[in-house]
């Protein structure tokens, strides 16, 4: 385990800082939104999800980015574990690229078109509840983000969900608790509470700092239940660059030259 | 254009006290904070729910209120479809859509965020009214239409941001369902709506070196649309090219060729629209619209065949 976190903690440093180079390229990027779920999609590729056999792709389980906005958390992963070659991220959102801001079903990796809010949890249900069907041993893991908890679609397929029994689904949600007009906090007060809501709908809920390598990686082994699991992750938005922590402005924004080397000289600190 | 929409409707909402802004967790709303401000209870963030944004909006207009619900164009008219097509066009409500950012506009969003055939979508809902202005000076006049009495819900589609101004001393004024000529010319008509309007003064300027002049017309309202003033521009117009950052199927496209063939219109008709496919490649807006073969060489040299 010590081990595992020391090399976490390197790894995602080095995606913060890959994602800001690309970031001197190229504004489109939600870098902020990103920030917040390296931790947690790190520790699903290489913690969580169970590694491929000779009859996968590449990983046993499935991972889907709800919050497409967020994916080039996803980008710097499968880069680095070498699913995504260097070229994809090397032309991103350019007239030469397969990359664009939001995943696209088909790319390597990539098992959905996301970008859309809301439209996560669809997908998540139809492809667990297919794996039951087919029999094939396997688990969804989920990323949403709080403010797709905004979006009827996302409650809905919730319920039918717990309807279903997928126990094979595994939904972390990305709260940061900031969104693109706001503090969620101060928009939308009646958001919370959120945990006691996604009991409600029949989903076994816990909750962890979202940051923290050991909290996620232990976050599914204890599971009291055989419902589908929710794990609301605490996390700061645009985590490790102070400026872009939880300041709405920055949801799109990227960073100029001068914001970049201070950026770049935070990062090592975290 | 966002700041325009924002500003004209900050002005309309000083005098007018039933005027509502909807929107649903988008940054570019953050123009609207002045309204927002001002008027905290007749502004409503719904957050990432669209289906909520256009339900309340049509409540709202049942008693009475003028509600303007604005995000990115997918998610106004995608999303919330049904609320649109029941909850206002059914009942016929006033209530305007605001889509931003349409077409090709969000160019390296990817698929998600392109609403590359709305106007098809919206224009097959009956009451729906569809208007796509060319430039902020056009979305000012458009706005203040939409904020009057009417009783009809309305889909408007508008840039995003740093458009240029293209009306001139020449233009003539903003009516609503008329064609609108926006550059006078003799030779050739173009036919065009939104912000690529600046492709057609691009083409404009390169064919006039070769003597050819060039009409530009906005055809700011697609639905209804102006049949009496087509069948002018058939009368005195051999050749119409027509520009859309938009489908090839349900937009201008598809009205004036339906509309030259039950006038027998002779003459030769071009159009530019965006392939029925869907754009799976990023860069600037032109990038796209190049694969969908909307350059302004293109189109200028296709001219120039054409009246050769
Ligand atoms: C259906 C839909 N509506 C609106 C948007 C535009 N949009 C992009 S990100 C975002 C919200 C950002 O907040 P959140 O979802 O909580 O993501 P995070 O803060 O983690 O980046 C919105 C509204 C969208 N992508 N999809």
């Amino acid at each position: 385990m010590k081990r595992f976190i020391k090399e976490s903690k390197n790894r995602c440093l080095n995606y913060r800082k890959r994602i800001l180079d690309i970031s001197q390229k190229v504004r489109a990027i939600h870098a902020a939104g990103a920030f917040s779920v390296i931790e947690l999609v790190d520790c699903i590729y290489y913690g969580l999800m169970r590694k491929k056999t000779k009859k996968h792709k590449y990983f046993r389980d499935t991972f889907l980015m709800s919050k497409g906005h967020g994916c080039m958390a996803q980008y710097v992963v499968l880069e680095n574990l070498g699913i995504m070659a260097k070229k994809y991220l090397e032309n991103y959102c350019t007239k030469n690229g397969k990359l664009g801001s939001h995943p696209d079903y088909g790319l390597p990796g990539i098992e959905a078109s996301t970008g859309s809010l809301g439209h996560g949890m669809g997908l998540a249900v139809g492809m667990a509840h297919a794996d039951k069907i087919n029999k094939i041993n396997r688990k969804l893991f989920l990323v949403i983000s709080d403010g797709e908890l905004q979006e009827g679609s996302t409650w809905e397929n919730m319920m039918m969900a717990a309807n279903l029994n997928l126990n094979n689904l595994i939904c972390f949600v990305d709260h940061n608790g900031s969104q693109s007009f706001g503090i969620t906090k101060k928009t939308h007060p009646k958001f919370y509470p959120m945990n006691k809501k996604i009991l409600s709908f029949g989903w076994e809920c816990v909750e962890i700092d979202g940051h923290n390598t050991k909290e996620i990686l232990n976050s599914i082994k204890k599971r009291k239940t055989k419902k589908p699991l929710m794990i609301v992750a605490n996390t700061i938005k645009g985590k490790g660059v102070s400026f872009m922590e939880n300041k709405p402005i920055w949801h799109y924004r990227s960073p100029n030259s001068k914001e970049y080397d201070i950026a770049i000289k935070e990062l090592k600190h975290i | 254009m966002r700041n325009k929409l924002a500003d004209v409707i900050y002005k309309l909402g000083l005098k007018n006290k039933k005027i509502c802004v909807l929107v649903a967790d988008i940054s570019p709303a953050g123009s609207m904070e002045k309204f927002r401000k001002k008027f905290p209870n007749r502004f409503i963030n719904t957050g990432v729910a669209e289906q909520s944004m256009v339900g309340i909006a049509a409540g709202m207009a049942l008693r009475g209120l003028k509600p303007f619900c604005y995000t990115i164009a997918t998610f106004a008219l995608y999303r919330p479809f049904e609320m649109i097509r029941v909850d206002l066009c059914y009942q016929n409500l006033p209530v305007t859509i605001v889509g931003m950012g349409p077409g090709t506009t969000y160019s390296t969003l990817g698929g998600t965020h392109l609403a590359q055939e709305d106007i098809s979508v919206a224009r097959s809902v009956p009451n729906m009214d569809i208007i796509a202005p060319c430039d902020p000076d056009e979305l000012s006049d458009v706005v203040e239409f939409c904020s009057k009495k009417r009783n009809r819900p309305t889909y408007l589609r508008i840039g995003k941001a740093g458009e240029e101004t293209f009306i001139n001393k020449q233009s003539e004024k903003w009516k609503f369902g008329k064609i609108r000529l926006i550059k006078p010319g003799k030779d050739v008509c173009i036919l065009t709506f939104g912000p690529i309007i600046r492709k057609a003064f691009e083409i404009s300027k390169k064919l006039e070196k070769k003597n050819l002049s060039i009409e530009i017309n906005s055809c700011h309202t697609l639905k209804p649309f102006d049949l009496n003033g087509l069948k002018k521009k058939f009368k005195k117009f051999k050749s119409i090219i027509l520009i859309e950052d938009h489908s090839e199927i349900g937009g201008l496209n598809e009205i004036v060729k339906s509309k030259a063939y039950e006038q027998s219109y002779l003459g030769k008709i071009l159009n530019f629209s965006l392939k029925d496919k869907f754009i799976h490649c990023y860069g600037d807006q032109d990038d796209l619209l190049s694969k969908h073969g909307l350059t302004t060489d293109i189109i200028y040299k296709e001219i120039l065949n054409l009246t050769k």
